[in-house]
């Protein structure tokens, strides 16, 4: 029984249905919720539509709930300026609760982690220190690469990453005490990001049971580091780190491995993503390759006195050609593809009053696309950012690969500086071809965290200088 | 007289406290709102550089330069 009156949601048109949700390949679990079945395959194809048939502000469902999808500048400004008390994240992600863990329960909204994570761990001051430990973090990854070989994007990139975000965010120590292992079964917990979630987070299915296993592997190796510090004793407050502070507080291993997974999460397959795409850019334009490789031999060339900058301080400073390149490789490929809140109370949107309950939406992935904005959108090209263009600066409500407003990723200047460290060090001591057809690097979309889906082959070589 | 306008969205900002590093004499801080606080909205051109690379790698995205 609705009601349909102007304004309400039956103003909003609802994007086409492409798979029928009853149909036989559609799992039991999922029949009869709308378009759930076709955001599980094929997301990205799903929130185009979105766009293309409804405009600015479009409507589809999933299972119980009504999801308004917006794009373009005016529905996405009025979408990342609402206050925190109107939209809520935490409630429209239902897959993250049992990757955090069921007991972890955060007495912070997301939005106050958010800032206790600026103010703590990623504060401008301490740029600088974060810059050397990814610097190291590289040299120690591509230390027993030889002079040639091959790598997986996925794996290296989800490896190292694991490493810099750890090392950074919970301390040294903690780093040093894992191996590539911690970053494989971390990455089996991202199986837990099936859109499944949105009708049962704990529904006994394949990606879920990985998930639970994947994180009992997890805690089981926290509770190992955990055992060997207790074991060992106290040691002097410099050579403590997080880990020491939430033990000395007495929480288990079980709510540690919780807050770390919570604290690495935002941090790790967004930059492993961005990092295996940028070098899949490149090699796709050898141009722009290129180019960027020439920038960084001028950059660090040694002057006359034989002193070159370090990476560690270049990268935290202007590298104008590598910086476009992963601009655009952001605007193409962002590795959130979806942004979504919970109406907490009737929100009014251009017009539109969107009901308390609805789970409304904005597309990184469709908005950095739109072509009245980004000329050529599907298009490569670098030259989109410098001047006068400055198609992000432009478009500040559009060139959204990092969200928008208040809310705008605060670790967005720690990822670049961690590209550009990543970048200066691999190019410049290595070159890369690519071993497979350059249309067969492609995203794993069927996770509501996409990545790159494997085999994602590269070789490098040594380069001669 | 300068030609530019430096406008500072407090809405958006983050209390990253960039800009401050790229132009002091331009951009100051509200500790109690955690916001860059403008200290001078019509800089001279020599700020110019300095402004523009505070707007270009804010990380919030809140700061822009209007041409008078």
């Amino acid at each position: 029984m609705t009601t349909i009156s102007p304004g309400s949601m039956t103003a909003i048109p609802e994007v086409s249905t492409v798979l029928d949700d009853q149909s036989p390949e559609v799992p039991a679990i999922i029949k009869g919720t709308g378009h759930l079945p076709e955001m599980r395959v094929d997301p990205i194809r799903l929130f185009h539509r979105v766009r293309e048939e409804c405009g600015d502000i479009g409507r589809f469902r999933l299972a119980d709930k009504q999801v308004v999808l917006v794009t373009g500048a005016d529905a996405n400004e009025a979408f990342f300026r609402a206050p925190e008390h109107v939209l809520d994240q935490a409630a429209a992600y239902p897959f993250m609760t049992p990757i955090f863990g069921k007991g972890v329960v955060f007495d912070a909204s997301p939005e106050e982690r958010q800032q206790m994570l600026k103010n703590q761990a990623l504060r401008g001051d301490m740029m600088r220190g974060h810059a050397q430990t990814i610097e190291a973090e590289i040299r120690r990854m591509v230390a027993d690469w030889g002079d040639e070989g091959e790598i997986d994007l996925l794996d290296f990139f989800a490896e190292l990453t694991i490493y810099t975000t750890s090392s950074c965010l919970i301390g040294k120590p903690f780093r040093d005490q894992l191996d590539g292992s911690f970053a494989e079964i971390y990455h089996r917990l991202e199986h837990g990001t099936d859109a499944i979630a949105y009708v049962d987070p704990y529904a006994d299915i394949e990606n879920f049971r990985v998930r639970d296993e994947a994180r009992e592997q997890l805690v089981a190796k926290v509770q190992a580091i955990l055992d060997a510090r207790i074991a060992r004793g106290e040691v002097p407050r410099e050579e403590r780190d997080l880990l020491d502070v939430l033990i000395a507080v007495g929480m288990d291993a079980d709510y540690i491995t919780g807050i770390f997974i919570s604290m690495m999460f935002a941090g790790h397959h967004t930059s492993s993503g961005t990092a295996s795409w940028a070098m899949i850019e490149l090699l796709r334009h050898p141009g722009v390759m290129a180019d960027v490789v020439d920038e960084l031999d001028e950059l660090y060339a040694p002057d006359a006195d034989g002193t070159a900058p370090e990476v560690s301080f270049q990268a935290l400073r202007s590298i104008p050609v590598l910086e476009s390149a992963l601009k655009e490789t952001l605007r193409l490929h962002p590795p959130l593809v979806i942004l979504m809140r919970l109406v907490q109370e009737d929100f009014d949107l251009l017009g539109h009053t969107i009901p308390a309950g609805t789970v409304l939406a904005a597309s990184p992935r469709v908005s950095n696309r739109i072509e009245d904005d980004f000329p050529k959108a599907d298009e490569f090209d670098p030259g989109r950012y410098v001047d006068p263009r400055q198609e992000d600066l432009q478009n500040r409500w559009t060139w959204i690969p990092f969200g928008a407003g208040k809310h705008r990723c605060v670790g967005n200047a720690f990822a670049m500086m961690q590209m550009k460290a990543i970048f200066s060090v691999i190019l410049r001591d290595f070159e890369f071809e690519a071993v497979q057809p350059l249309d067969s690097y492609q995203d794993d979309v069927t996770k509501m965290v996409i990545q790159l889906a494997q085999p994602a082959k590269v070789r490098y070589r040594r380069r001669q200088r | 007289m300068s030609s530019y306008r430096v406008v500072a969205d407090t809405a958006i900002c983050q209390g990253h406290q960039l800009c401050q590093g790229e132009a002091p004499d331009v951009f100051g801080f509200d500790e109690d709102a955690d916001v860059v606080r403008l200290l001078d909205e019509h800089p001279d051109e020599s700020q110019r550089a300095a402004v523009t690379t505070a707007v270009k790698y804010c990380p919030a995205f809140a700061l822009s330069i209007e041409e008078d």
